[in-house]
């Protein structure tokens, strides 16, 4: 469902058509609400670490023609935090093959199963809380059922997992939003500069009504993979030196070159004749 | 029974003095004075066209016929008030002593402090906020250290901030100024009346100085980008100008925001009239080529992917890349193990990742340059002795031939470096040799981790 429109406020004064000022009184009523999410915490990025992808499995026996794989596709926290406090809902897009393929998901754990046999590209859409942020954000998996290694039967009990981790950046984020998950364990706050002054925190509260939503205890949690950036931190900063030391090795090279005396150059008024 | 009798060597030592006193004669011919035969030798032994150095000007010495003595002289100091007397050493010349007042005594420069009568001040200069007695030592202690405020701020009895005291000196100073004056025409052209001393101005000036100064690294980057941001919209503000005016993009909340931000660090763009591009128009701008400029643009955005600004900066990073550039970069990055895109981009690492693209940028740019320089070096040697026409080719047709014996170090591009460089050398050359360096050169092997 896309965002009222009548946040949006053209700014220049110039005509005022009616559709314009209908668009203003629009905004007057909602005052009061947005009154949180018109200031902003300047100068601080909020960052949610997420994880998204797809786990399926083979059905063996039961599978069909038409139904060889269950499969479910989820948005978790990359620690397994509940998500519910950033996001409101969550639509996946499915394959057109599939009745009703636009798939609205309203409450944390977010996620989908379905059974299929096909390996498609599934669009899945974030949308926020109205004080986090107006605007959807899109991401895109493709569901993998086949496993690399073709070797024999498909086993039942292993599933295809294909998950990649992302970050959701907030840039300028509203101090509504800001106080309401400052202290949320799926919500990567960066360290404050000095003189600094928090918003006032506000209560962690469950913004989706029903039960938990994070995925610490879910049923296919010890199929998740674990991300962590300090391989990759170690990899990079040592392929970093590689590099640095090839460059000073270059860098010496040209310095010679550069300041080779050339014996003949005195000589050179000779040459052009 | 001498050993020179038995060796049969003449007795007298004359010829080897004589071939002593003859070598001296020969090298004084032979080189010149001032400097010593090895380092006459190191520039090719031969004399310059111009010389350098006028040798002549190397071992001055003052004139011979002036007598120079230095004593320990009295003098006196027109900058002095009191009578002490002091000495110092004189550089005597045959005899007479310099004249003169001592030579620092021109220094002495003091400011002329105006003092007013007791009954200039009753008429013009009663203030609330200061006492005759405060006015009074403000103006003795602007007298004793010529106006240096820092020193009568601190040396004020009552507290009083630096600006205070500069309002109070200045304005009653100009008061008396004006009131002595016969009449207003004349002191208009005085500094201290033409350009009165403004408290709150002050104030804030140099409170706003200090917030400059003291600004963190954190804050000169955000400047920046909202400057570079603020540059974008007032270009893009001109184009939509000149544009239609109904086709305008979907506006967005970010108006009141990015005005909000860039009054702060000083008014640079007028608040009412900014509009911006919404998200879905930023990517589609031109290029951007400015590092600050791109975080400024993703700052606009509501919210976007850690592996969407990763894509940014990098392109932003290689915008001045070519095609060609760009794909060795990735295939550096697949020779050192890294992936192309990192398997878990956080902040951290991304940042990690969009350095080392730009280092190997780097590398590729000195490895070209280093190509290059050979290259001149090589052609340059080559082709000094024995200058004609036909000579010069047959030399750049070695270079070639050396070319074909590429470092593998080099060995990006190391083919195609040749290629340009045959180009180069003009056109009757390339009809000549059309294929040899792709016939007789051999592939170089491709950059392993290992070589590094």
């Amino acid at each position: 469902m896309p965002h009222p429109a009548s946040e949006a406020q053209v700014e220049d004064g110039g005509s005022a058509s009616k559709p314009q000022r209908i668009i203003k009184l629009g905004k007057t009523t909602e005052d009061g609400d947005k009154k949180g999410t018109n200031k902003r915490v300047k100068d601080i990025e909020l960052c949610i670490p997420i994880v998204y992808g797809t786990i399926a499995f083979y059905l063996g026996r039961k599978a069909s023609e038409s139904q060889s794989h269950k499969w479910t596709v989820y948005v978790r926290g990359a620690t397994n935090e509940d998500l519910g406090a950033v996001i409101k809902h969550v639509v996946f897009q499915l394959h057109p093959s599939f009745n009703n393929p636009t798939r609205v998901v309203e409450s944390p754990p977010f996620e989908l199963s379905e059974c299929g046999w096909g390996e498609f590209e599934i669009g899945i859409s974030l949308f926020f809380h109205s004080d986090v942020c107006d605007k959807k954000l899109d991401l895109f998996h493709f569901l993998k059922l086949y496993p690399e290694d073709e070797s024999g039967p498909q086993s039942t009990k292993k599933p295809v997992v294909m998950e990649s981790y992302n970050e959701i950046v907030f840039p300028d984020p509203s101090e509504c939003f800001f106080a309401r998950v400052q202290n949320h364990p799926a919500v990567l706050v960066p360290r404050l500069p000095s003189g600094f002054t928090l918003p006032a925190p506000a209560p962690v509260e469950n913004m989706n009504g029903k039960g938990r939503g994070d995925t610490k205890d879910h049923p296919l949690n010890h199929w998740f993979m674990n991300f962590s950036e300090a391989d990759e931190l170690l990899k990079l900063a040592s392929a970093r030196q590689q590099v640095q030391a090839h460059i000073v090795k270059l860098r010496r090279e040209l310095s010679v070159i550069d300041g080779m005396p050339q014996p003949l150059k005195p000589a050179s008024s000779y040459e052009c004749t | 029974m001498d050993a020179k009798d038995i060796l049969g060597l003449p007795k007298t030592p004359l010829p080897i003095a004589q071939e002593k006193k003859s070598r001296p004669h020969k090298d004084s011919q032979r080189k010149p004075d001032g400097i010593s035969r090895e380092v006459y030798a190191l520039t090719g032994g031969v004399a310059p066209l111009m010389p350098s150095i006028d040798v002549s000007q190397l071992k001055r010495r003052p004139p011979s016929d002036e007598k120079i003595t230095w004593q320990w002289l009295p003098f006196t100091s027109s900058a002095r008030k009191d009578n002490l007397q002091l000495y110092h050493w004189v550089r005597v010349v045959n005899g007479v002593p310099p004249t003169g007042d001592y030579s620092f005594a021109k220094y002495n420069k003091s400011v002329d402090v105006i003092r007013y009568t007791d009954e200039e001040y009753a008429k013009y200069l009663t203030d609330p906020k200061w006492t005759k007695e405060e006015t009074d030592q403000l103006f003795d202690l602007c007298e004793r250290f010529d106006l240096r405020f820092i020193i009568i701020a601190d040396r004020f009895p009552t507290p009083r901030t630096v600006e205070e005291l500069k309002d109070r000196y200045y304005s009653a100073s100009r008061a008396i100024l004006v009131a002595r004056a016969p009449s207003p025409g004349e002191v208009a052209g005085h500094p201290l009346v033409k350009e009165p001393y403004n408290v709150t101005h002050e104030i804030e000036r140099k409170r706003a100085l200090s917030m400059v100064l003291s600004q963190t690294k954190h804050q000169e980057r955000k400047d920046a980008e909202v400057l570079a941001e603020a540059k974008r919209i007032a270009e893009s503000r001109m184009a939509a100008r000149a544009a239609e005016e109904p086709d305008l993009p979907v506006p967005s909340d970010i108006g009141p925001e990015s005005a909000e931000r860039a009054v702060g660090p000083g008014d640079t763009i007028s608040p009412s009239n900014v509009q911006v591009h919404a998200a879905a128009a930023a990517p589609s701008t031109s290029v951007i080529a400015d590092n600050s400029s791109t975080l400024a643009s993703l700052r606009m955005l509501k919210v976007y992917l850690r592996t969407y600004a990763l894509e940014q900066m990098v392109q932003a990073a290689s915008s001045s890349a070519g095609l060609r550039t760009i794909k060795r970069v990735e295939q550096t990055l697949q020779d050192l193990g890294i992936n192309l895109k990192p398997k878990v981009p956080t902040k951290a690492v991304c940042a990690e990742h969009l350095e080392l693209r730009k280092e190997i940028l780097t590398l590729l740019n000195l490895q070209k340059q280093l190509q290059y320089k050979e290259a001149e070096g090589s052609s340059f040697r080559d082709g000094s002795y024995g200058d004609m026409p036909g000579t010069a080719k047959r030399s750049q047709r070695a270079v070639d031939q050396d070319r074909t014996f590429v470092p593998d170090t080099i060995s990006f591009g190391g083919d195609r470096g040749v290629k340009r460089e045959q180009k180069r050398k003009g056109p009757g050359r390339a009809s000549e040799t059309p294929s040899s360096p792709a016939g007789a050169h051999k592939r170089p092997r491709k950059m392993k981790a290992s070589d590094l």
